[in-house]
């Protein structure tokens, strides 16, 4: 008995050995970028873990010398765009597909399926051709009219799926009750759709703010970048210098976002299992 | 003759012609006009549909030195394509304008009164409600995803691709498909395609299952009875994918830089020597993995987490009576319940993997350089080598068949995923 028990106490150090490493390396990273942007000079590389001395400097030279703030204005009102188009495609067409039985409805899933799991990049030729054509290349609207039609197959599943677990009994006595349909929705379906379509308005807000690809595909004009092409092409360069002005504004960048992720994780946790595991 | 049947004829001779011999005049007048307004614009479509199929007839030329622009291939043929799908759409009307007249035949013959325009209206208020709904997600998707899809497709049998047959200075001609044929059979192609294809099967494996592998193992460990903080751990896990994506891989790619990245100043400070993290080209294969690795794995540890707090506690109870050990119950219960769980995730990340552009290009753009390779770097993978075909090197044949092979890799694997969710949750019901 006694042997055994100091055999459990040399696990459970092994195990507190292995979370403290596994947790060194998923802070190092964070606590490097943070201590970057706060460290005189411009370095890469500083010995401590923690700098002699704080600035602000780079975050000064940031906001004095870079588009930094027009950056983010621009990705802003991209995301908000995209968060408030891809609700109503979104949840309007999950409705449909999920309340109604109508003919093709089966054709409709499937596609939706397929094209779900196609990068809206991979057509990326045909994108550029197209808004150029209808004279939106190099706007916002050309851009949040991409990302709506990438993200909106994904999410009618998501919501869908979601939808299929509420029982109609609901809104069947709604209906009796002489509500129109439109009543329904925004009176019975969507009060119990909120943690769905808070995890559909925050993807698609975020969205945005990480994409690089298709902004720098699209967007031809400094004035119109966002901020994930701002920041890029400050990495690219090859000067030190820019290094520590990326690191501000990489940290500007991940704070808010990393917050919005742990103030709305269980909604979060919720629309990717509910995604994966409702068909 | 039947009603239902000179109905549809006539419905079938001139859009809105049944309707009116079913008196019903408004929508056989509606149906009319839409048909005279095609009929006049007759001349527009026939242009489009031998744009699609000639793609310009004239390039672009000197005469008496001035500059006279010709026709530019790729607008005409996304014209063409508009067209065919307006073509399409007419069809879809022209079929259902015959059945209409068709139904309400037959409602005539058996004596019923046909519904008043007025009547129509409000029963495809009621019916097309659906359709109403799906309309914006319907013209969006069509217009920005399906149109640049059917337009790829295109693309890829054409000789569409530099520096020979680029517009506006060139014409772009069918070719049918030589395209798929020098991607499979000319040599340097042939060979890029290969070992990048290899190299991107390769990498989605190892990806999916060390991120599967390495989630299951933490959130083993955390859940073991002799942790305690289990919230604490988790939170701090989560960390690496709560902190924006691209961000972390731009972070990454300093942390490993060969000459001034802080790893290989630490390991200097030890006395051991530094690695070329991101130039060697094994080295580079396994940091992108590990990078991977630190990016996804807190994905899966909180999809096990969940799973595992499912699984009933009766389960491990009679386990421990028949005597089977903390080994035995894991391999028995927790895995095979977690697996089965998790399958379709499992396979929703291999074809996310297959095409994980942004950690590629974001983390080694593709490099290092490998001189056999055309226009791909040793960690290349398809998506990223299709990248550099089009903005980079103007090929857009070439990377328009690859896009065409990874598509029917993804959605031979969605097909599977959806299968599989079907098949359990037949088995949930039959439960």
């Amino acid at each position: 008995m006694k042997s055994r028990r100091r055999e459990s106490k040399a696990v459970t150090a092994l195990l507190y050995l292995f979370l403290i490493m596994l947790s060194v390396i998923c802070l190092f990273p964070v606590q490097w970028i943070v201590m970057a942007s706060l460290n005189t000079g411009n370095a890469l590389y500083s010995s401590s873990l923690v700098p002699e001395q704080l600035t602000l400097s780079h975050y000064r030279y940031l906001f004095d010398h870079t588009d930094y703030v027009l950056w983010f204005w621009n990705t802003f009102k991209i995301a908000c765009m995209n968060m408030g188009a891809s609700l109503v495609v979104v949840t309007a067409a999950a409705y449909a597909v999920s309340r109604f039985r109508f003919t093709g409805r089966e054709i409709v899933l499937t596609t939706l399926m397929v094209l779900q799991m196609f990068p809206s990049f991979m057509a990326m030729i045909s994108v550029y051709i197209l808004l150029l054509q209808a004279g939106l290349l190099d706007t916002h609207l050309g851009l949040v009219l991409v990302y709506v039609a990438g993200g909106s197959p994904i999410g009618i599943w998501i919501v869908k799926g979601y939808m299929d677990g509420i029982p109609k009994s609901l809104e069947e006595t709604a209906r009796i009750d002489g509500a129109s349909h439109t009543t329904v929705f925004v009176r019975v379906i969507a009060p119990l759709c909120v943690p769905i379509l808070s995890f559909v308005a925050l993807t698609s807000f975020i969205a945005p703010w990480m994409d690089f690809i298709l902004p720098r595909l699209l967007l031809r004009s400094s004035e119109k970048k966002t901020l994930a092409i701002g920041l890029f092409e400050m990495v690219m360069d090859k000067s030190q210098m820019q290094f520590t002005t990326f690191a501000a504004g990489a940290v500007l960048l991940a704070i808010p976002i990393t917050l919005l992720f742990f103030f709305l994780q269980r909604y979060v946790i919720d629309g990717l299992t509910a995604g994966a595991s409702k068909g | 003759m039947r009603t239902r049947t000179i109905a549809a004829l006539l419905s079938l001779l001139g859009m809105g012609i049944g309707q009116f011999y079913n008196r019903q005049w408004m929508k056989g007048l509606l149906l009319l006009l839409v048909e005279c307004g095609c009929l006049i614009a007759l001349p527009a479509w026939k242009k489009g549909i031998r744009m699609l199929i000639h793609l310009g007839e004239q390039p672009s030329r000197l005469v008496d030195g001035q500059f006279m622009p010709g026709d530019h291939s790729i607008f005409m043929m996304v014209q063409g394509l508009l067209t065919a799908f307006g073509l399409l759409l007419m069809a879809l009307l022209y079929a259902w304008n015959v059945r209409d007249a068709f139904l309400f035949g037959r409602l005539r013959e058996s004596g019923v009164r046909v519904p008043s325009f007025r009547e129509s209206l409000k029963r495809l208020g009621e019916e097309g409600y659906p359709f109403l709904l799906m309309s914006p997600a319907f013209m969006i998707t069509l217009l920005f995803t399906m149109l640049p899809i059917a337009f790829g497709v295109l693309v890829a049998f054409t000789n569409y691709a530099g520096p020979n047959h680029l517009p506006p200075r060139h014409l772009v001609d069918w070719v049918g498909f030589q395209t798929f044929k020098d991607l499979l059979t000319l040599g340097s192609w042939s060979g890029t395609f290969v070992s990048v294809g290899l190299w991107t099967i390769v990498w989605a494996v190892l990806a999916t299952g060390s991120t599967f592998f390495f989630g299951l193992f933490v959130a083993v460990v955390v859940q073991h009875p002799a942790v305690r903080f289990k919230k604490l751990w988790r939170t701090i896990f989560i960390v690496p994918y709560a902190v924006p994506g691209f961000v972390s891989i731009l972070i990454m790619r300093n942390l490993f830089n060969g000459s001034f990245g802080p790893l290989n100043q630490y390991l200097q400070f030890f006395g051991l020597p530094a690695m070329e993290w991101l130039s060697d080209p094994m080295l580079a294969k396994f940091t992108v993995l590990l990078v991977n690795l630190w990016l996804a794995f807190p994905y899966f540890m909180f999809m096990m987490t969940g799973v595992m707090s499912g699984i009933s506690k009766d389960l491990y109870e009679a386990a421990e009576v028949d005597g089977a050990g903390r080994p035995r119950q894991f391999v028995s219960i927790t895995l095979p319940m977690v697996l089965l769980s998790t399958a379709p995730l499992l396979i929703m990340n291999f074809a996310f993997n297959f095409t994980n552009f942004n950690l590629i290009y974001l983390l080694t753009e593709g490099n290092p350089v490998n001189n056999a390779l055309k226009f791909a770097g040793e960690t290349d993978i398809l998506l990223s080598w299709i990248f550099k075909l089009t903005l980079e090197q103007n090929q857009f044949n070439l990377a328009s068949a690859v896009s065409i092979l990874v598509f029917i890799v993804i959605a031979s694997f969605s097909i599977v995923q959806f299968r599989f969710t079907r098949a359990q949750k037949e088995r949930d019901l039959v439960q």
